[in-house]
């Protein structure tokens, strides 16, 4: 089936298998190996993009459910080579050990700062819920992500960062 | 651009890692994410029964489907020997038992490979599996090592009479028996250290190219010991000679130890691209990460403990039944044996102990190290025995420990069951330092107000000590003891003209940072900027020989290696500077990456200036070799032993059981420090995979072998929700086994959660008459202790 899907900014068209999930879409037809699989039963979360917006478990949608959505993976969070916030404060706050969960985990905490700007301890760890980690024990992703919220917090009215489609120029709510 | 500013000391800053960058955006390049040219892929068709004869396997449709390409079963790969088991401990020589690339006659597990199709795309694989047919004869199942070890029980190999793979004893039976009879006061317990599934977030998985031009194999994989694998691999399994076989391990997403070992799929991707003449590639599922990928623990333990009225331990006797699975895996034997029953008596002064182990071959996956490998499950069985003591004589369990630690005037320290000494210990400042911090005697006030109200508060403590850095090879290395090989670790050092400073190590980082600590070494040692030290690993082409990472080794062993290249490499620029200066060489004195004659800094040569004339080499002293690099192949003189105190405090609901750890403290002491940011976050971690036993997790095999904990909707791995913050203190006792006094801090949190944790829920429960409960502590198990 033919598919036309805006990922990063990037829009392009292809013909897909009906049964293709989407992270395997991301992944082989358009090489973005940043979003990884670590389950089979949508459990683990490591596979987390949003699509329009929302955060969704790429290997639980089909590429063909995603024809004219708007998808944004971790290679699209920093804009300009500019890390985002969620991704300075992984890296500011060890939230992370061996990555693999890493990408996943940080689209998660994006949606989270996108619902909730201000988060408690416990709400950043109830927004964690559908991502699993088996290196840092959450510690440190909960410090990362409280760094993301203060960093967005600091930033200029009007400007609050988001990850921008970069090729459509528009921001991702 | 290299320059030459002397950095500010490196070595206990808390500095960000270097290797995040990449993997903050997506940059990260994990096994899946290697794709070659021409490359196919397989997928693995595994038993559905646990122990069955394979009667008859028919592939011809599945060949046919489209896009497969081959489809082979084990008779296809009967000329690869099976895996080798490397760490021959307890005596197993002659009744080990090691799975094939595939199995060929009879299947012991769920698990086991019965026949692999290698198809265009992983689509088509999968879809061909279904097509192949195969006659099993089912056989007799046993899953539990106390059972197969009876008389009658079904049997999996001929050579293991009774299932029983090794009896292996530590320690002195009669004077422990004698001592037994002879306490005031003896207490018995048998505890369940359940079987557990490692899961790194990334599962296994590899690649392989053959080369038919050069005979030669690179093979790609997600693995914590590349060099040991391709040893194992060439030499045993494929027969071919060592330098035909490369192996690369890019990231790593996680190990935990099951990334250690030799797995019957890497000899599949082999054989099948040499058939083939085109790569092929199998990245492991989750499920089959779960029924074929290496268990830990599972241990079936009695204990007794005899000591006086007044709480002194006199004896510990301990007995076990170690499920280790199907077959042997890589260093299977060596977990329940050296790493468990030499560390029995944790960190008390116990006279009389002893240690008898059976290990046991049954219908579950092989079972081989997972995270602290033996330590836990010995911290598990002292550290529980000696609350049940506490409370058997009434005495405050803080007390107990203190009145048993060994003292720091003992070290080195013998425990007499064939450990090699203790190297440096001081343990109850740290079991002080964690009272301190959790308010020890507040929360007993708070205990005895809750309980008036109907809740139910506990505290639960353990002192722990691990052994790490294990070595050295002579000791590690004996026949019986060990594996018949060595676990010393490599590096090389050298310093390229522009003056950039390249370390390739035998270690093999998966999470825990060794780009950035091991240049934080090199940086202080050779006074070079840390920006000009690149530490490169994983590529058996271009790194020495090495044994990889794991059993909290790197730091201890390989950071050792590279700070005693770079003292070699040192005293050749000081050679080398003596010469350029016109001085002598006892008056050079090397500082900050420069070196001067002793009085005049004025007139130094820096370290930079020097690696580019020992490289073009035209103005060396006489009989200098050019260029400054330096290998090193350390073996340590010891272990090293890191030790501490955590407390766990929980709330127990006695309306459902559900138990919620409202805090944690840890008191780490795991020597000197290289990076506080990235210890503090190794133990916090483990701490959880500790918790993660305690209350959640648990491998559970149904009586047909069927695991019924087969994915991550019934395996409870911890989540964010369940888990508090952790507050982390330290001490520090410096290692005096190596240069840098450091000794190991990557499981630690993982020997001491379990018993902590267990601990205090029993602690909560305490004046309901509860003595113990075999983890993990789910409500159901919390609820019916309170409810009987």
């Amino acid at each position: 089936m033919e598919i036309t899907v805006t990922v990063n900014g990037k829009t392009s068209t292809h013909n897909v298998p009906p049964r293709m999930l989407l992270v395997h879409y991301l992944r082989e037809v358009l090489g973005l190996t940043g979003t990884h699989v670590g389950c089979d039963t949508s459990q683990c979360g490591a596979c987390v993009v949003l699509k329009d917006g929302i955060s969704v478990k790429s290997c639980t949608v089909l590429a063909v459910q995603c024809d004219g959505a708007n998808i944004v993976t971790v290679e699209g969070l920093a804009v300009n080579g500019n890390l985002h916030p969620v991704q300075e404060g992984f890296w500011e706050e060890h939230g992370l050990q061996c990555g693999f969960c890493t990408p996943g985990v940080m689209m998660a905490a994006y949606q989270i700062l996108q619902d909730n700007p201000n988060p408690s301890e416990e709400e950043i760890r109830a927004g964690l819920e559908g991502s699993l980690c088996r290196c840092t024990g959450y510690h440190n992703i909960v410090r990362a992500v409280k760094y993301a919220a203060e960093k967005m917090k600091a930033a200029p009215a009007g400007q609050t960062p988001t990850a921008v489609a970069a090729g459509s120029g528009e921001a991702v709510p | 651009m290299t320059t030459t500013e002397a950095p500010t000391r490196l070595f206990g800053a808390a500095i960000k890692r270097r290797e995040d960058p990449k993997l903050i955006t997506g940059q990260g390049n994990y096994i899946e994410d290697i794709n070659l040219p021409g490359m196919l892929h397989a997928a693995i068709l595994r038993s559905p029964f646990a122990h069955a004869r394979i009667k008859r396997i028919d592939t011809e449709k599945a060949k046919s489907h489209p896009g497969v390409v081959a489809v082979y079963t084990g008779k296809d790969m009967e000329s690869l020997n099976p895996l080798p088991c490397a760490w021959q401990a307890g005596g197993v020589k002659n009744n080990v038992n090691t799975p094939r690339a595939l199995a060929i006659d009879e299947v012991h597990f769920t698990g086991d490979g019965v026949a692999v199709v290698i198809a265009e795309d992983r689509y088509a694989a999968e879809d061909a599996l279904a097509l192949i047919e195969v006659d099993y004869e089912p056989l007799p199942v046993v899953v539990d090592a106390e059972e197969a070890t009876r008389p009658g029980a079904p049997q999996l190999h001929e050579n293991a009479p009774n299932n029983i793979c090794m009896r292996w004893t530590c320690g002195k039976e009669q004077e422990t028996d004698q001592a037994l009879q002879q306490a005031e006061v003896v207490v018995r317990q048998r505890m369940i250290n359940q079987r557990l599934i490692p899961t790194p977030m990334e599962t296994r998985g590899y690649v392989a190219r053959y080369d038919a031009g050069t005979d030669e194999y690179t093979i790609w994989m997600s693995s914590q010991a590349p060099h040991v694998h391709r040893l194992l691999l060439a030499a045993f399994v494929l027969g071919v000679p060592e330098h035909k076989v490369r192996c690369i391990a890019p990231n790593v997403g996680g190990g935990f130890g099951a990334k250690i070992f030799v797995y019957p799929e890497m000899a599949v991707v082999a054989f099948a691209s040499r058939q083939l003449d085109r790569p092929v590639k199998w990245v492991e599922t989750r499920r089959e990460n779960y029924v074929a990928t290496t268990h830990g623990r599972d241990h079936i333990t009695d204990v007794e403990l005899g000591a006086t009225r007044d709480g002194k331990i006199t004896s510990l006797r301990v007995t076990t039944y170690a499920n280790l699975g199907a077959y042997l895996s890589t260093i299977a034997p060596g977990i329940p044996t050296t790493l468990y029953g030499r560390m029995i008596t944790g960190v008390y002064k116990i006279p009389n102990a002893f240690v008898e182990v059976l290990g046991v071959y049954t219908n579950t996956a092989m079972v081989d190290a997972y995270r602290g490998a033996g330590r836990p499950e010995a911290t598990y069985v002292i550290e529980r025995i000696v609350d049940i003591l506490a409370d058997e004589l009434g005495m405050d369990p803080a007390e107990i420990r203190r009145k048993n630690f060994i003292p720091p005037s003992d070290f080195p320290y013998d425990n007499g069951v064939g450990m090699l000494p203790y190297d440096s210990g001081n343990y109850e400042p740290a079991l002080n330092r964690a009272l301190e911090l959790v308010n020890y005697e507040q929360f007993k006030r708070d205990q005895a107000e809750a309980r008036q109200r109907g809740k139910l508060l506990g505290l639960g403590l353990c002192s722990y000590i691990e052994v790490c850095g294990v070595a050295p090879s002579k000791w590690i290395g004996l026949p019986g003891e060990g594996w018949g090989a060595g676990l010393w670790e490599s590096a090389n050092v050298r310093v390229h003209l522009t003056g950039k400073v390249v370390v390739t190590t035998g270690s093999l980082p998966h999470g825990q940072g060794h780009e950035t600590t091991f240049a934080q070494i090199v940086a202080d040692e050779l006074g070079v900027p840390y920006d000009d030290i690149i530490v490169q690993h994983g590529d058996t082409l271009g790194t020495p020989f090495g044994y990889g990472t794991y059993g909290s080794r790197s730091a201890a062993v390989g950071g050792t290696a590279i700070f005693k290249s770079v003292q070699k490499i040192k005293e050749k620029a000081r050679k080398l500077a003596a010469h350029l200066l016109e001085a002598a060489e006892e008056d050079i004195v090397y500082e900050n990456g420069k070196c001067y004659v002793r009085g005049s800094p004025d007139k130094a040569k820096t370290i930079q200036e020097l690696a580019l004339e020992a490289s073009v080499g035209y103005n060396l002293p006489p009989g200098m070799e050019p260029y400054l690099d330096d290998t090193t192949y350390y073996d340590p003189p010891n272990c090293t032993f890191p030790f501490g105190t955590h407390v766990a405090i929980v709330e127990v609901d006695p309306e459902t059981g559900m138990v919620d750890l409202l805090r944690y403290v840890a008191v780490d002491d795991v020597g000197n420090v290289i990076n506080p940011k990235i210890v503090d976050g190794q133990i916090h971690g483990g701490i959880v995979q500790g918790v993660g036993q305690a209350l959640f997790e648990g491998a559970v095999y149904d009586e047909n072998g069927q695991l019924v904990t087969g994915t991550l909707m019934d395996y409870a791995l911890p989540k964010a929700s369940e888990l508090p913050s952790f507050e982390l203190d330290r001490t520090v006792t410096p290692s005096p086994t190596n240069p840098m006094g450091v000794k190991g801090a990557g499981e630690a949190g993982t020997i001491a959660a379990s018993p902590a944790v267990v601990n205090a829920v029993v602690d909560a429960l305490s004046h309901m008459g509860v003595r113990h409960l075999d983890m993990p502590l789910k409500p159901e198990r919390v609820w019916r202790a309170i409810h009987t």
